[in-house]
This record gives structure tokens, sequence and C-alpha cells, in this order.
């Protein structure tokens, strides 16, 4: 069999921090990067007799979060307790749910070059997110450490853990699943995604079965990968190792494993006869949560317009590309500044120039466009006077650049400039008729059928103005001259 | 009449009318702690309790509970006051932080003394399951005072403090009050804030006070009851908490638990149940029989809840960020377990191998999910109970005050002794055990439990039956 005769079956996990203020069960502040253990409390470091609160902001979260995925909101739902030892859970249980998550069945909508597809939701569930354990020496292994420290500053840090239904079947659905599930999470204020310091994570349940068949072969869990590169080429390391078992006649072993991105290797972590018995039990210490259905509601109708929704109007309405689309939402920032110019501006055109000039000129300064001195209604105006031709496409760049220095109105600055399009036709019809003059071989050689020499005196004629000339008006003014001549 | 003599409100009285001092009293008291002849106290916190006195005394406003010295069970924590829990593991541990109870009597103007001994997490029924050494029995010394609150227990007998704190989960407050002669309160599950203390098993724990008289215990309950945003189990409190007056039972109906009179109940302890529901019935009240059809399941469902719960809040203590540590080893593993095997005695050990099994996978359901389900049951019996009576009554415990050593080679022995008060621990259900007379010189006890928040109910019975009894809560050879 050939790798066309499998198919795999790829369901994913992801963690996300939440964006609240304070942490899952007590009241120490988020934070990332500040010194070590400044932000405990008696919660959180698991003092004897300290019992957790829940965090409501983190509750609302979940359940915008549930809306944005299309999830059932349970009427109530149960922390339980996940039992096991390690010096990174003070508490040697993780208060996480379990039976009853807060989240139920949803399904998410993403965009592909094929078009919309959609992956079934499981559940989504809140929890804590374990401390933070450094290893010291032996390169930060904690094999080779001369020891370990924790750091218990994001002990406790809200967490909605996502699981989907096993329906993807290739690495690049998975990733772009994994980018627009990121996308609509960001952009809903629920987490900031970023998956470099691990604020966002994600975990891959892979199998393959012979085309056709309609049961699960037997699964591995390919663990935290953090970017969607390595998402997609996990998987795909793990499918061909899995078809490259099954046609070698062995079995599949279920367990944990790990991809190595710098070598491409996918290593054991542990089998299922190692798996932890987490010994699941509702938690004692906290009531049922059962949010007021009125709440829930308001919260469903308060829900802003989701990336994919944007992205299909954007294609729809203003004729952009998938690619363009895809490009300008990411992030939210870059579409709501679209969106701004595109009020005033012709869409299609706006899109070119956001992708285009303006992110090349700032790129070079470390600036975003919603950060810059480009005001939307600068950029729109900037647009505006090329379409009607008042500046040249050569002038509105360098009026771009000149608002991208210092500000100010573009009109203005084409004054002050003096970057206006010459309007004046006697003093174009002179300087075309003078160059015809000045360069007679090439006006021979045009003549006489050789057009390339048109772009020649266009050339020359916006050197000529100082780029202010229409160069389509001064290659109409070159074959008529020299027609006529 | 000695300064260790006067109850709670006689203290408060005497120190308005200028008689004496909170000085005086906590000074008095901090004497017969520091001769401990029944090894209660686990920490003195002699100091800075004299300081906080002397603050009380040069306060214009005296705080409602004036200065008066109080006894606190080893279980909750005290910042900066050693809390141990009667555990090796927590030998010598500080704690970072001030149970809300404490801190609550504390704003009220109790002066805490010290902490008192305790079965090692308040996992037994003797006080010989401390790291430290049993409490004694201050009515025979070569008897256990009950536990697990045992210290709490012992020292308001043996005046060592006219009141004192204490945990029940099973029958922690009821079952040593009884065998101490004085009077234990478990208040309605989420009375008290459970924010420090220490715990065995969160859906059954509950503090409670100990006292001399039904009175001392309402008013100290007084200062503690209502909903504290640091444990969301805690309750908004309907009605104050008012001291009992009642002299008269005219209308109350007193349901006896017929299942806890009969076999496995001594014949002494029967007596002098039976003996205190008659005069109930002198007071006016009605006596009749109720049957808790499921109470018997109450020990079995008890020892797979507890141990479970219990499995999970004690493996916080591995010796990584506070408490004992074994000696050092390369190994995470091997530390956890030389941390642990050395830390936690043998009844604590048993209990966290039960509820681990318990909660294993594979076995979820006929254990921890069945006990769960009973518990259901049991709710269930109680509340159908108290659709036909005010007040249960029964033994609170089976026995009196048994000797030191007799039951620790057999558990299931020592687990017996809480068969009494465990059903209404299931339940989240107030009671209070009150002496009821003595038997072979031994105090008795009877227990009075009653609806969720019946707690005012509970002590005006308790107080009219307290009165007509008559009990001299003074072991012979204590008092000064
Ligand atoms: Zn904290």
């Amino acid at each position: 069999m050939s790798s066309d005769a499998w198919e795999a079956v790829i369901g994913i996990e992801i963690h996300a921090q939440l964006l609240t203020r304070t942490k899952m069960f007590c009241g120490c502040a988020l934070s990332f990067g500040d010194p070590p253990n400044t932000h405990t409390c008696p919660v959180c470091l698991a003092h004897p007799g300290a019992l957790p609160v829940v965090n409501r902001e983190a509750i609302r979260l979940a359940i915008v979060a549930g809306h944005a995925l299309g999830c059932e909101i349970a009427e109530r739902s149960v922390f339980a307790r996940k039992n096991y030892f390690y010096p990174d859970l003070p508490k040697a249980y993780q208060i996480s749910q379990y039976d009853q998550p807060i989240c139920g069945p949803g399904c998410f909508r993403f965009l592909t070059e094929d078009g919309e597809k959609t992956l079934g939701i499981t559940r989504a569930h809140l929890e804590e997110d374990a401390a933070k354990l450094l290893h010291l020496g032996g390169e930060g292994r904690r094999a080779n450490a001369e020891g370990s420290v924790v750091d218990f500053n994001r002990g406790g840090t809200p967490l909605l853990e996502i699981v989907t239904e096993p329906e993807l079947h290739n690495g690049p659905d998975a990733a772009s699943f994994l980018k627009q599930l990121r996308q609509t999470l960001v952009h809903l204020g629920i987490t900031d995604g970023n998956m470099e310091q691990g604020s966002m994570r994600a975990d891959a349940n892979i199998s393959v079965r012979p085309v056709g068949a309609t049961g699960l072969g037997t699964k591995t869990e390919l663990k935290n990968m953090n970017s969607f590169t390595y998402l997609e080429r996990g998987i795909a390391a793990e499918v061909d190792r899995q078809i490259a078992i099954l046609e070698a006649g062995g079995t599949i072993t279920q367990q944990t494993l790990h991809y190595e991105p710098s070598t491409g290797h996918i290593t054991s972590l542990r089998s299922k006869e190692e798996a932890h018995d987490y010994r699941y039990f509702p938690e004692p210490d906290l009531e049922p949560v059962v949010p007021d259905r009125a709440w829930v509601e308001e919260l469903r109708a308060a829900l802003p317009e989701l990336p994919i929704d944007r992205r299909e109007r954007w294609i729809r309405e203003y004729g952009l590309t998938f690619e363009d689309a895809e490009v300008l939402s990411e992030p939210v920032q870059l579409g709501d500044y679209f969106e701004q110019v595109a009020a005033l501006a012709p869409p299609k055109s706006t899109a070119n120039w956001v992708r285009g000039e303006l992110r090349a000129l700032l790129r070079d300064r470390g600036q975003e466009p919603w950060e810059s001195r480009v005001s939307p209604a600068a950029l729109a105006e900037i647009i505006t006077l090329v379409e009607s031709r008042e500046i040249s496409m050569p002038s509105a760049k360098a009026v771009l650049g000149h608002v991208v220095e210092h500000g100010g109105l573009p009109r203005e600055v084409v004054a002050a400039l003096g970057l206006g399009a010459i309007q004046d036709e006697p003093a174009l019809v002179a300087i075309v008729e003078q160059l015809l003059a000045d360069n007679p071989v090439q006006a021979q050689q045009m003549r006489e059928g050789k057009d390339k020499l048109i772009g020649f005196f266009v050339g020359q004629a916006m050197k000529a103005t100082q780029g202010r000339a229409d160069p389509a008006r001064i290659s109409e003014l070159v074959r008529e001259r020299a027609g006529a001549g | 009449m000695a300064l260790t003599d006067l109850t709670a409100e006689q203290s408060i009285t005497a120190i308005a009318a200028g008689r004496t001092s909170s000085e005086d009293l906590v000074r008095a008291h901090l004497e017969r702690v520091e001769h401990d002849d029944w090894n209660n106290f686990l920490a003195v916190n002699r100091e800075a309790a004299l300081a906080r006195a002397r603050e009380i005394d040069a306060m214009p406003q005296r705080p409602p509970l004036a200065g008066v010295p109080i006894a606190i069970k080893d279980a909750l924590s005290t910042r900066d006051l050693t809390t141990t829990a009667g555990s090796r593991i927590l030998e010598g541990f500080r704690p970072i932080y001030t149970a809300t109870c404490v801190a609550r009597l504390e704003a009220a103007g109790a002066v805490v003394i010290g902490k008192t001994n305790m079965d090692e997490f308040a996992m037994g029924s003797s006080c010989e399951n401390s790291a430290y050494g049993p409490s004694l029995n201050p009515w025979d010394t070569t008897r256990v005072p009950g536990g697990s609150s045992g210290g709490s227990a012992s020292a308001v007998a043996a005046r060592q403090a006219p009141w004192s704190l204490g945990s029940d989960t099973g029958g922690s407050i009821r079952q040593p009050a009884a065998l101490c002669g004085i009077v234990g309160v478990k208040p309605t599950y989420g009375a008290v804030s459970r924010y420090g203390l220490i715990a065995f098993a969160s859906s059954l724990d509950q503090v409670g006070p100990f006292a001399r008289t039904v009175r001392d215990a309402a008013l100290l309950l007084q200062s503690m009851v209502g909903r504290d945003p640091m444990d969301t189990t805690s309750l908004d409190w309907p009605d104050p908490i008012v001291l009992p007056t009642a002299g008269r039972l005219d209308g109350v109906r007193v349901g006896v638990i017929e299942e806890l009179m009969g076999e496995g109940i001594e014949p002494g302890v029967r007596a002098a149940c039976r003996a205190a529901l008659r005069r109930v019935e002198s007071l006016g009240g009605t006596v009749v029989p109720i049957e808790l059809p499921h109470a018997s399941y109450g020990l079995a469902t008890y020892y797979l809840i507890a141990p479970a719960e219990c499995s999970a809040n004690l493996a916080r203590f591995d010796g990584i960020r506070y408490g004992r540590r074994a000696e050092a080893t390369d190994d995470l593993l091997e530390h956890y377990e030389r941390t642990r095997g050395e830390g936690f005695g043998p009844e604590v050990k048993r209990r966290i191998m039960l509820g681990t099994f318990a909660l294993s996978s594979g076995y979820y359901d006929a254990y921890y999910g069945q006990a769960q389900r009973v518990r259901t049951l049991i709710v269930r019996d109680f509340a159908a109970a108290f659709a036909e009576v005010d007040v249960l009554a029964s033994p609170t415990s089976p026995t009196v005050a048994f000797r030191l050593g007799e039951r620790t080679a057999d558990p299931l022995s020592m687990y017996l002794s809480d068969v009494c008060t465990i059903p209404v621990s299931l339940a989240g259900l107030p009671s209070l055990s009150i002496p009821c007379g003595l038997s072979d010189g031994l105090p008795v006890g009877l227990q009075l439990a009653g609806p969720a928040f019946s707690e005012n109910r509970l002590f005006d019975v308790a107080h009219a039956l307290e009165a007509a009894i008559g009990f001299d809560p003074s072991p012979p050879g204590v008092t000064a």
C-alpha cells in the first residue's frame, strides 16, 4: 500500500491562558517576566488550610469563548481535582473540570483555500496552570540538571482547555484551524495567544486508518507544539511514522510523544502503562458553577463579529482575495486599521497599500500601521489623491514617506513639497517636445517601431518633473508628438 | 473562686465590673497551661497573649469578648504561632496567615493563649494519633480525652482555658466534649469559614466551640459565623446567634434515634441519656422514637468519603515549600516517599491509602461514587425526621472515656467511637453535645441535632436541659 491508501485522523487539544487580571483561584496578579515568586499567596502556594475561590472573570471569558466556538454553555459545571505529584503543582492536585465542563459540544468554522471547513468541538473547560520549573545547569534539561527551582508566579494562571473532535485529516488543515482558533480567541480578548511564551499550547492526537475505514486506529499524543509550523511538520512526521509501522506489519503503541523541531525526530515521553491514574473527583472546596442564564445570553448577544465572518465579508463585499483577507486579518489591530481606511477609500486599493507600501515603509522603523503617524484618514486621502490622478504614484509614495516620518495631512504635504501632478497641459507638451528634440536618435528609432523607447521618454519626463507628471498622460503625449513630428 | 474557674461570660462580667483584668485572666490560665499535666498544649503564646491582654485592658471601649483567653486547636493556622496539626511533617511550621475564624475571634477581643494537641491531621478519636503524645483526660489521666480535638476539650475541662476551638469532621468536637464532660458544638456545614483550617475532609470539616456552659458556646459561635469571601462554601448567616435563656421545653418535639440507643451502646451511657430524655418531658417537651434507616451505613460511607478527600488534601505535604523535609536525595520520587514516609503517622497513612484506593480508576464508582449516593440517602433520612420533630437526640459516644492504648491496636474499634456522630456530619447538620451525667464516675454526653441553621433552637434546648440536669463540669482533683 502507498501512503495514499491511508487516512490520518487528528484531534487537537489547546491550552490557552486567559487574560484575566488575577489568578484562577486567588487574588494574585498575573504577570510575565516579573521576578520569581513575587506573585504568590497562601492559596497558590498551597499553604495548609488555604482554599480556592473561583475567578468570575475567568468564567466570563470561558463563556465568551464557548459562544465563539458554538458550544453549549453548561447550566451547571463542576470543578474536579486531578491528582498527581510534581514540584510545579503545590497542592499535588490541579483544579480542573472533568465530567461536567463549562462548555459542551460545539463547532468551529475556519477558512482554507478550498473554502470554509468546520471542526467539531468536544468540550472546553477551565483549569489552573502549573508553576514554572527551572532546571539549573545541564543545559536546562531536568535529567542533567544540578538542581531545579520553582517560580510560582505562573502557578494558578487560568487556562481554558479546548478539545476538538478527531475530524482533521492533515497537518495543513490542523495548522489553519489552530491559527484561526488563536485569532478568534485573541480577537475576543480571551488570551494573548503568545505561543512562544507558552500562553497558548497545542497537543495533537493522531491515528491512521485505511482509506474508507470508519473505525479509529490506535492513537498517539504529540505534546506541546508551540508553533503552527511545528504542528504541521510534527503531524506529518507522526503520520509517516505510523504508516511505515503499519505497512511493515507492525502495530501502533498508544503513547505520548515529543516532536523535536530541530531534528524532526519523534521520541516517546511515556507509554499507556506509565500513564497516571489521576483519581479525579469533584472539588469539595468549590460550589458548582451555575451561571445566570440571562448573563450567558447577554454575553452571547454582545459577541462581536468573529474573524472568520469578517474575512468572508471582505472577500464577498470588498472583493479581496483569500490571501489578502488572511494577511490583513492578523493581528486584529491590522484588520481594524484596514477597515477604517477602506471605509474612506476603495477597499481593493486599500488592501494593496496596507499590505504593500505602508508595511514596507513601517517595517524599517519597527512600527505597525495602527501605532504609526499615518492615520487611517491620511492613508485614505493619499489613495484618493492617486485615484483621482491629483498626484502620481511616485509622489504618493513620497507623501506617504513624509507622513510616516513627520505626520501631517497629505494634501498639505503635497502642497508644501510641490508634489501636485502637473496639470498644465502646454507645459507638459513643451517638456515632451524638448525631450524629442534633445534625443533625435531615440525619437527616430521609436518612430520606426521601437515601442520600448516610449518608456525611455516617460522616464526622462518624470525626471524632468521630479515625478510630478502623470506617466500615462506623458506616454500619450510622446506617441502624439513623435507621430506628429 | 479562682479566675480559672470562671466561665467566659462570668469573666466578661468581672472585667466589666473592674474586679479583674484581661491580663490577670490570661496570666492565670497561662499558669495552668505551663504546668500542663495533660499534655494539652503543643504551643504556648505567652508573650504575645500578655501583650494583647494589656492592649485590650488599655482600650477605652472593650471589644465584646473583653480579652478573655482562648485555646485553639492546632489544626487552625495562626500567623507566626507554630501550627503542626499534630503531625511530625509540620514540626516547627510557622504559618504566614491566620485562619478567618481565629482572626474574627481576635478582632472580637479573644486572646489566643496556645495551640492544643490533637490526633494527627484530625484523624482519630482518642488523641493518641498525635505525633507529640496523647492528651490525657482530666477525669482520669489513664484515659483518653477523645479526639480528634482532645487537647481543646481536655484544656477546657482542666481549667486551662474557659473555652476553646475544635474542628469536627465525623465527631471530633462532640465526642471529646462528651468524654471530658463539657459542651461541644459542631455548627451547620458552612456556618464557620474553613479558611485556615488545615483540611482533613473538606466536605465535612467544620470549626466549632468547646465551653463549660451552653451560653459560653453560643457566645463564641456568635463571633465566628457568617460568610467569608475566602471560603466559597461558607454561608450567609440568616439570624444572629442569641444567647439561650429558655428554662422550659413546652411544645418542643424531641426524636430519639432508636438505632443509636440499643446494641453497641454501653448500658451506663444509655441510662444517662434516658434520664436526660425524661427531663425533656418534665420540662414540657415530647419525646418520640425516630428511625433513620440509612444511619447504620454512616460509618462505612464516612470511611470512604473522608479518606478519599484526605488523600488529596494531604498530598501538598511534600517537604518542598514548608514543613519537615527528609534528608536530601537525588531522586524526586524518593524525596516524596521519604518525606511523607517519615512525616506521617500510621493512621494518616492508612487513610491516605484507603482514599487513594477508593478514588482509583475502576473502583471509583463502587466506592467513592456509592458512598456519595448513600450520603444522599442519609441526608433524606434526616429531612424526613425533621418533618416530624424539632430536635434529634442520641448518645454522643457509645462509651465513656476509654483507657489509653485500649483501642490503638484495632482501628475498627476506634472508628466505632464516632458511630453516633458521623451520620449528622454526613448530612452537614448542626449538633452539639452536652454532659448529661456520669457513668462509673466518667462523663456521658447527650447529642442533640437539628436541621440546618437551627443553632439557636439547639442552644435553647441544650440550655434548658443543662439547667435541669445540673451537671458539675469539675473533674475531681482538677479544680483549684
Ligand atoms: Zn495567589
